[in-house]
């Protein structure tokens, strides 16, 4: 390790450094930014791509009734919603140094995660149900599924990462292994998947919303 | 201010609960807004283009708030956010032309 001033805060000096820090964060925390950049693009080309393929075919089906699937997604974004927050107040708990607190937010952080992506497994069961799958559906417009399906097993994907990445996170800053910065950083990556599902709640589901009811 | 744990630069300004439940609670109206607005019966340009804009606020509350973003040095903002917007539009370009096209031919029948 060439960082040999502090572990925590900004290298001082490092032969990357390139003689300061710019942008006065550690490099964990930069790493996930970029990071977040680089994912962003990855979800609004996916999301560009469900929306042009939704314009170009007139049958796109809109498999989404007020009642299950547009409740239950909408419960799921609050769930969401509420387990940033519950992130957010564990990041400010761990810059405070009370580590209790901070785990127990994390964990009540992981088992909002938790409880999401359960929810949109049987939202998914439902679909395969239904006939939708990730290469036909009951319309006949299997790039409906392959979107769908991979838009939101991608986004599903990341939480159940991010929720693994949380647990390890309370376990580890539990027991004094990782810093306020580490958790910090878990928060940033948890608060991004809660930011693609901003999108993907209204350009995916209520995009279709089934009117015929 | 605590300075355990973490850089001076970070450690002023983490928020308050207060300010978090705030931010959530816009986060939350702002969802139930949407919901209200899918079931509108709008056009769907329009309703995609106040949707979007809607997230956009929310994701904007989000990275300011939750992610510390606002709190940061400008110079991190402003690397990061300008690039990505870029990249959006240069992915939004290819797609735009085809787009106009296909909508106003289904809005021509």
């Amino acid at each position: 390790m060439a960082e040999t001033k502090s572990m925590v805060g900004v290298p001082v000096s490092s032969p990357w450094g390139g003689g300061g820090s710019p942008f006065a964060i550690n490099s964990k925390k930069f790493g996930m930014w970029l990071f977040i950049v680089s994912d962003t693009l990855t979800f609004s080309a996916l999301l560009l791509a469900y929306t042009y393929s939704r314009l170009a075919n007139p049958n796109w089906p809109r498999p989404f009734e007020i009642y299950p699937a547009i409740a239950k997604s909408t419960s799921m974004t609050v769930i969401l919603l509420f387990s940033s927050l519950t992130m957010v107040l564990g990041v400010a708990a761990a810059h405070k140094n009370e580590r209790a607190k901070t785990v127990r937010y994390l964990l009540l952080t992981a088992l909002g995660g938790l409880a999401f992506t359960v929810l949109h497994l049987t939202e998914w069961f439902k679909l395969f149900h239904e006939g939708y799958t990730p290469w036909s559906t009951p319309q006949g417009v299997p790039l409906f599924g392959a979107t769908f399906f991979g838009i939101t097993g991608l986004h599903m994907t990341h939480v159940t990462i991010g929720v693994i990445y949380l647990i390890v996170m309370a376990i580890g800053y539990g027991k004094g292994k990782f810093t306020s910065d580490d958790v910090e950083v878990s928060g940033l990556y948890w608060h991004f998947v809660d930011l693609v599902w901003m999108f993907v709640f209204p350009m995916i589901y209520l995009m279709s919303v089934s009117l015929t009811g | 201010m605590s300075a355990h744990g973490s850089s001076e630069l970070e450690s002023h300004a983490v928020g308050s609960t207060r300010l978090f439940v705030m931010v959530w609670v816009w986060l939350a109206v702002i969802t139930f807004i949407e919901v209200f607005l899918a079931y509108e019966r709008l056009r769907p340009d329009l309703m995609l283009t106040l949707l979007v804009v809607l997230s956009i606020v929310k994701a904007t509350l989000i990275v300011s708030y939750f992610m510390h973003l606002k709190y940061e040095k400008i110079g991190l903002a402003l690397l990061l956010i300008p690039s990505t917007i870029f990249c959006i539009c240069m992915i939004i370009i290819f797609f735009m032309p085809d787009s106009v096209r296909l909508m106003q031919m289904r809005m021509g029948h």
